[in-house]
């Protein structure tokens, strides 16, 4: 531990002295970690920051209940369902695999101008970060659905439960587990990927950091903003990990859950 | 079909179920009278889970009429799952739920297809859990026990929603010779307690000395039926012969 410890300190030390030391180093700090511009543009990005916030908290929700149906419509079986289970396959495979900004393009221009009228950015910005997110959480949904053994439904359903009580009582508990650190790491890609809505000529972190920059022409404001985001995703990254190792551990130790 | 009441619990006639081309049933008649053990034998492959499986609407079969009393549940009008919920049925690898506690495996049907108040349920649970001795693991989850306890859980998960039918897969195959013993005299009790059982089974002493019938299953069809006295002990058909001389030697 104390070796760890001194060996990180001395290391740090160098790789400090060396940066500090390289020439262009005052100009690079002067551009990038001015303490006075991050000073100035910190409560501007941080009201931004929040927009983000707000987008993130409600695509939560809207993505999640999108990204399900999606799934269970995935799921039907029998011919009847054909059309269906193809249209929400189609669904997934377009969002998946369109650019995110083509989407806020689309979206966030491209809706104002057909309706006409001046849409929140915050429901353009759920909107399209809704359409890309829930293709890719419905493909973990449904992996996770279909990673559950096929003896667990013969089983539900030799004691009579019908296919929602079989899918909401045995299924979904039993693949949730299992896709946890998947719908994390979405999660993490959607914590960044909300910053994207600046280009919606939303306030938010990154558009007004681009304000400060045009005023003061040094780039700290965009640091300052990359650092915000940083510390956002952070504690999603380390309980990913966590949890992640945790069920390693289970699985290891012959343990179902 | 005449609608004369039929005194069988289960009865069905000409069932036939092919996977692809290979035909799996080849026309298979069997009925089972209340409170009758019937013991199904024959090599792996023979159709016997598949029969299990057809007779529980499990599985959908291609030809023939299955009855559960009087009614056809065969026909496609027929609500399945409403049959499904009158029939247990265990398998040969447990398919406990793991992501519930034991008491919870075996409420599961009662609350939410029979729509029993979980308390009644639960106060049900605990009494089936005490018979098949497992009355101190009701809050364990299933990866805590043995396969024998997760076998008699199993049993007292099929049974706990008073099925007219024990549909009983191999229910010992997958059990390490030491286990078999607390399973099997688990069913003895049921069937002496006036069950009305069907089981698929390779355990031929257990068969001889608790079933009311042997049925002998050949590459999808019944070879040979009758009490197991006769058909274990004084085969009629070669082939039953065969295969049982397999089995003892």
């Amino acid at each position: 531990m104390l070796i760890a410890i001194a060996s990180t300190l001395v290391f740090a030390a160098i790789v400090w002295v060396t940066i500090v030391s390289t020439e262009g180093w005052a100009k690079v700090q002067q551009s990038f970690f001015d303490p006075a511009v991050a000073a100035e543009a910190l409560p501007k990005v941080w009201d931004g920051f929040l927009l983000n916030l707000q987008v993130l908290a409600i695509s939560v929700f809207t993505v999640g209940a999108a990204a399900l149906v999606l799934a269970l419509l995935r799921t039907l079986r029998g011919p009847v369902f054909f059309p269906v289970r193809m249209l929400a396959a189609g669904y997934t495979d377009l969002f998946r695999g369109l650019p995110f900004i083509i989407v806020l393009y689309l979206i966030g221009f491209g809706l104002p101008t057909i309706l006409n009228e001046r849409i929140n950015e915050v429901v353009l910005g759920v909107l399209a970060s809704t359409l890309t997110y829930s293709a890719y959480v419905a493909e973990v949904i449904r992996a996770g659905i279909e990673s559950v053994h096929p003896s667990q439904r013969l089983a539900a359903r030799a004691l009579g439960l019908n296919h929602v009580q079989t899918l909401r009582r045995v299924v979904l508990p039993q693949a949730l587990r299992k896709m946890t650190p998947a719908l994390m790491n979405d999660f993490i890609s959607m914590q960044k990927d909300v910053g994207l809505i600046s280009i919606l000529a939303a306030f938010d972190a990154i558009a007004r950091a681009r304000g400060v920059v045009a005023t003061t022409y040094n780039f700290t404001p965009y640091v300052v903003a990359g650092i915000l985001f940083v510390l956002l995703a952070i504690p999603t990254i380390r309980l990913t990990d966590w949890y992640t190792a945790r069920l390693r551990e289970r699985e290891q130790t012959g343990s179902i859950l | 079909m005449s609608a004369s009441p039929s005194p069988a619990v289960l009865r069905a006639t000409g069932i036939r179920k092919s996977f692809g081309d290979r035909e799996v049933l080849g026309g298979v008649d069997l009925s089972l009278a209340p409170h009758e053990v019937v013991a199904l034998i024959g090599a792996s492959g023979s159709g016997k889970s598949t029969l299990l499986r057809c007779l529980g609407l499990l599985d959908p079969i291609d030809d023939g009429q299955i009855f559960l009393g009087d009614e056809d549940i065969s026909d496609p009008r027929v609500d399945g799952n409403r049959v499904r919920a009158r029939l247990g049925a265990v398998f040969q690898s447990f398919n406990l739920f793991p992501h519930l506690s034991v008491l919870d495996n075996v409420t599961l049907a009662s609350r939410v297809v029979h729509r029993m108040p979980r308390r009644d349920a639960e106060a049900r649970a605990v009494d089936l859990l005490a018979r098949v001795g497992l009355a101190d693991k009701a809050k364990d989850h299933p990866d805590r026990l043995s396969g024998g306890q997760q076998q008699r859980v199993a049993i007292a998960r099929a049974i706990a929603t008073d099925p007219e039918v024990l549909l009983l897969d191999e229910i010992t195959s997958a059990l390490d010779p030491e286990l078999v013993g607390e399973v099997l005299e688990l069913v003895r009790d049921l069937a002496s307690e006036g069950a009305t059982i069907l089981m698929a089974t390779h355990e031929m002493a257990f068969a001889r000395d608790v079933a009311d019938r042997v049925v002998f299953l050949d590459a999808g069809t019944i070879v040979e039926e009758g009490p197991p006295s006769a058909v274990l002990r004084h085969p009629r058909e070669e082939r039953t012969r065969a295969f049982l001389a397999r089995f003892t030697a």
